[in-house]
């Protein structure tokens, strides 16, 4: 069905949607996930999917992370292509064998004999209060694994474009959704083609004075960031690397070329993060010679994530952050 | 115990060979360099390596071990094909990027021999999933080694398969030796089959050194997979006569537990079974043993003919490019 109707839902409702849209068209694409059975998943992800597919393509599996990856990596090697729920991101550690030494290998240590179209659906982040152990970011492992691609919507459409996009994929995907995104609410096309294609980087807002790199739940921070500065005549530039492994640098360097003033910013920490990896790529590409200021990184601090409210939030880079290193960079000749 | 035919134990016997004159083969090319990595020997296993994939049905999956020529020999690779990959060549099954603990012949059913103790577990599970899925009536071979039911992935994964009524036979073949440790200060139990209790699935423990008795439980294992009554955990004890790989080379196994296990030496039980039963005449054995070894011969005769993959080929294939259907 193609149209061109948009519908207000959130970002949980929209990542369910385009499940549900890829599982009515290709009967191989199965869900599994810990405890999305009948009584429905702890993120509520699963209710209603289970009604009209069944507990034959709704897997509802034991808290036994490896078994769960590993075995859509064995279905996708043979011929499904399983969708795969890890309640919190942090519990990859569980399934690190499974996604790291099988699913990304698979195909290239076999001569290109098989593939692996899987997706592997990691909840993540912090603000919740869930503290240490259910709120980290660990995109930057994942990137650093030839073999995986690794995706992370940060708009309702976004979601809903790159679950399809990443379930026809035919490599592992790891689609990072954030926690806090899961209730904001926007339009969604639903067009049932519509996709948001793997391996691209977008522009989010257009602008001319400084450029802004960031990804996740973040975007909505910048965005908010540069509607502030815009009141004050300063015009931001925000590209979003929807895409984090394979990236997509090109439309990145084109825009420091333009501002010649970059910031790079994640929730992740900072040391070893994927925004150090951004940086690098701009300094090695012909936007250097074009910089006007250093590059600022904004990251979450190199520490666990706390418990409390006012602590948790002084982790992680928050509006105003993104306002005052605007300021910094605009003081820099 | 039933009657096996004659054409069966033609086939036991052919490929136990195959696998022990291949394996020789590759140990004497190891310190020559020919063989870039390591290559981890199983000579001393045939009967369970061999002669289990010989009691699978046409479309049967195999997940195989990084100890895993002989496993493959018995699913029925091609030892040009094993050679070649082995000697690092663009012919190989993997063209040359895999090596000797990953050889692989996906569409022919064996989804890979794993370089990680325990490593394929979980990818049995999934390839018996899609078996059940997809209604094929295929039962999963997984091959794994006495080490391997220590990792988390063995427990994790016989669960799931016990819930969900995989048809999945695992087959731990229990060497008595880790690297170069005795399983027995590894774990407490006799018998690795009693963990099946916990999985409330059949729990078999055999003699992995006499073929028929591997043959005939094999059978019947596959047969109670493929049922749809869920896996069973088969245990084989058995021996390997070399190191654990390069590294153990130089193994400290007790001459006299080595000796012991000469004695049972498959291949040469089989034989006399052929003779004691007069299945084969000296000639007929003699024969199939020459022919055995003359594959090997020209295996290693395509290997060495065949070219290097292209420097370029290195990029090749680390992501399938094109969009699902």
């Amino acid at each position: 069905m193609n149209n061109n109707e948009l519908k207000k839902m959130t970002y949980r409702e929209a990542i369910r949607l385009g499940m549900t849209e890829e599982m009515r068209r290709d009967d191989n694409v199965i869900f599994m996930g810990g405890d999305i059975g009948p009584r429905v998943g702890a993120f509520c992800l699963s209710a209603e999917m289970i009604d009209e597919f069944g507990e034959e393509r709704i897997l509802d599996t034991p808290i036994s992370e490896a078994a769960m990856v590993g075995t859509a990596v064995g279905a996708a090697a043979t011929g499904l292509r399983p969708i795969c729920e890890i309640m919190f991101m942090d519990f990859v550690t569980f399934a690190m064998d499974a996604l790291v030494n099988q699913g990304a290998k698979m195909r290239y240590m076999f001569g290109g004999q098989t593939q692996v179209p899987m997706v592997l659906r990691l909840p993540a982040g912090s603000g919740t209060g869930a503290g240490a152990q259910h709120s980290q970011s660990l995109e930057a492992w994942l990137c650093h694994v030839p073999g995986l691609k690794v995706v992370t919507p940060s708009t309702p459409a976004q979601a809903k474009g790159l679950i399809k996009a990443a379930i026809r994929d035919n490599n592992p995907v790891c689609f990072i959704e954030h926690r806090l995104l899961y209730k904001i609410e926007d339009d969604v096309p639903l067009d049932e083609d519509f996709m948001v294609e793997i391996g691209k980087t977008f522009i989010e807002r257009p602008g001319k004075d400084i450029t802004i790199v960031t990804y996740g739940t973040l975007l909505p921070k910048a965005m908010e960031a540069a509607v502030l500065l815009a009141a004050e005549g300063i015009d931001v530039e925000i590209l979003n690397p929807v895409t984090l492994y394979p990236m997509d640098m090109k439309p990145v360097v084109e825009s420091v070329i333009k501002t010649g003033r970059v910031i790079v910013a994640h929730e992740a920490s900072k040391t070893g993060g994927v925004g150090g990896e951004i940086v690098a790529r701009i300094a090695e590409s012909e936007a250097f010679d074009y910089l006007n200021a250093p590059i600022i990184r904004l990251a979450g601090l190199d520490i666990p994530i706390p418990y409390n409210r006012k602590l948790e939030a002084a982790v992680v880079p928050q509006t105003k952050d993104f306002i005052r290193a605007v300021y910094c960079l605009l003081d820099c000749e | 115990m039933i009657e096996l035919s004659e054409g069966i134990l033609l086939r036991m016997y052919y490929k136990m060979n195959q696998a022990r004159f291949f394996e020789e083969k590759v140990a004497d090319l190891m310190p020559g360099g020919l063989v870039h990595g390591t290559a981890p020997l199983s000579m001393g296993q045939e009967a369970i390596d061999v002669v289990s994939c010989l009691a699978l049905e046409k479309g049967d999956l195999v997940s195989l071990t990084h100890r895993g020529h002989s496993q493959a020999i018995g699913f029925g690779l091609d030892v040009n094909l094993m050679m070649a990959e082995l000697l690092g060549k663009a012919t190989g099954y993997c063209k040359g990027k895999g090596g000797s603990m990953h050889i692989a012949d996906v569409k022919n059913g064996n989804i890979g021999a794993n370089g990680v103790f325990g490593g394929g577990f979980n990818l049995s599970c999934g390839a018996a999933l899609t078996q059940k899925y997809k209604k094929t009536g295929k039962v999963v071979l997984c091959f794994a080694g006495d080490e391997a039911a220590n990792e988390g992935s063995f427990h994790e994964s016989l669960n799931l398969a016990s819930i969900w009524k995989l048809p999945i036979v695992f087959l731990i073949e229990n060497n008595l030796n880790g690297l170069t440790t005795p399983v027995s200060k590894h774990m407490n139990i006799k018998n690795i089959s009693d963990r099946s209790t916990s999985y409330d699935i059949p729990g078999i423990t055999i003699d992995g050194s006499d073929p028929l008795e591997v043959y005939n439980t094999l059978l019947k294992a596959l047969r109670y997979a493929r049922a749809g009554k869920g896996p069973v955990l088969l245990e084989a004890k058995t021996y390997r006569y070399n190191g654990h790989s390069k590294s153990g080379a130089q193994d400290n196994s007790p001459e006299e537990e080595v000796e012991e296990w000469r004695k049972k030496d498959p291949v040469l039980k089989l034989k006399n079974y052929l003779k004691d039963n007069q299945v084969f005449t000296d000639k007929q054995i003699q024969t199939i043993e020459d022919e055995a070894g003359n594959s090997i011969e020209n295996a290693l005769e395509f290997a060495m003919a065949s070219p290097e993959p292209e420097v370029t080929a290195v990029l090749d294939d680390v992501y399938a490019c094109e969009v699902g259907e």
